[in-house]
């Protein structure tokens, strides 16, 4: 399988751009998976599910300003070379 | 190899500058008169019989050039300053030292150990006042050479094959490079994904992670060599030993530092939490096998 580092940030791009668009009103709350419905304990581990979730909000968080400036480059720049 | 380029391309700078601040400073041996003898050496003097010397001399005795130089050097030195500063926070370059300080006996131990980690009895990283000793030391603490090295001759040796093949181009070369290097980046994001879930509580840095990752491509050397010189049923054969060498040799290693203390002595621990460790450990020590074969099979016809 030919890989390339460039294909590799594609699909980090891609991937990240995936988990920003989970809206949370509309969509994480109906499914039982919102920011606040994972914590469990307070003593205890939390779980997978509510790292899961820690995961989904903090990356929806930090990235949504890097992403606008990374996916307007990647758009121009595939609109100047294709 | 982006490792080995980043430790080894601070020497070059180091010694530019080493040779043009003794230049600054010294001017004399290296722009010496030799056309008179006496009062022959310095800038000042130089001065005097500016038309009377060599052209370097007098382009050297000039004043504004001398300023010019040492604001030149200095400013070149100022500049390599702050490149440190800046490359010592994205890329930790002392905490890189610890692991390439290794010797040939370490190596040749470490070697012997990947492909055959049946008799080892001791896994445990020795301490030394709460920091791991340097691999030179213990046989069980990780390092980058061999996994650079590992993969710099896989690279080689995967040319080596399409050569035989007659399916040889440079691009391949380069190609199968990032190829192993991108497998090896998605191996490590998915190790360090899954810790952060299972909220293991381990010592593992992400350049341990790299370096174990990384030890399975002397399983995939000795295989595609095999198969280079026995054919396709030596091929077989050596992956096969190779895989299961690098599959107990992970579990091993990995037992120790993922699994709480009394799961790791081999006490069976009850518990969801240890059973999600034990599954994540399982799951990195197979998914070197399946690497290696992935990563070779298209080599060996």
């Amino acid at each position: 399988m030919a890989f390339t580092l460039y294909s590799l940030i594609q699909t980090a791009i891609l991937c990240t751009n995936a988990i920003a668009v989970l809206h949370e009103e509309r969509f994480l709350s109906k499914i039982g998976w919102a920011a606040d419905q994972g914590i469990g304990g307070f003593g205890d581990e939390p779980g997978v599910k509510a790292q899961l979730l820690n995961l989904i909000r903090s990356v929806r968080t930090v990235m949504r300003v890097p992403l606008i400036i990374v996916n307007s480059v990647c758009i121009v720049l595939l609109l100047l070379f294709g | 190899m982006d490792f080995s380029a980043h430790s080894g391309f601070r020497q070059p700078p180091k010694m530019r500058m080493r040779t043009t601040s003794t230049d600054s400073t010294e001017p004399s041996p290296l722009f010496e008169d030799t056309s008179a003898g006496p009062g022959a050496a310095g800038y000042g003097r130089g001065q005097d019989k500016g038309p009377a010397g060599y052209p370097a001399q007098t382009l050297l005795s000039d004043p504004m050039s001398n300023l010019a130089m040492a604001y030149g050097s200095s400013l070149a030195s100022q500049g390599k300053e702050m490149v440190d500063k800046n490359l010592d926070r994205f890329i930790p370059i002392s905490k890189l030292k610890y692991y390439f300080a290794v010797d040939t006996i370490y190596v040749g131990k470490k070697l012997g150990l990947l492909v055959f980690p049946y008799m080892h009895e001791n896994w445990e990283v020795s301490y030394q006042q709460d920091t791991p000793v340097a691999p030179r030391f213990d046989i069980n603490a990780p390092d980058l050479y061999i996994p650079v090295m590992g993969f710099i001759t896989y690279v080689l040796v995967a040319g080596l094959a399409l050569g035989t093949q007659n399916r040889f181009t440079p691009e391949s070369l380069g190609m199968q490079a990032s190829s192993a290097l991108v497998w090896l980046i998605i191996e490590v994001l998915a190790t360090l994904l899954s810790l952060y879930l299972i909220t293991v509580n381990t010592d593992l840095t992400t350049i341990d992670l790299v370096a174990f990752s990384g030890y399975k491509y002397v399983g995939m050397i000795v295989g595609v060599v095999a198969g280079l010189l026995f054919g396709r049923t030596g091929y077989y054969l050596s992956l096969l030993w190779c895989c299961v060498s690098i599959f107990v040799f992970m579990i091993r290693t990995l037992r120790l530092k993922i699994l709480s203390e009394a799961a790791a002595e081999g006490v069976l621990v009850r518990g969801a939490k240890n059973q999600l460790r034990m599954y994540l450990t399982m799951s990195i020590a197979a998914a070197q096998p399946i690497f290696m074969y992935w990563l070779t099979f298209h080599l060996v016809r």
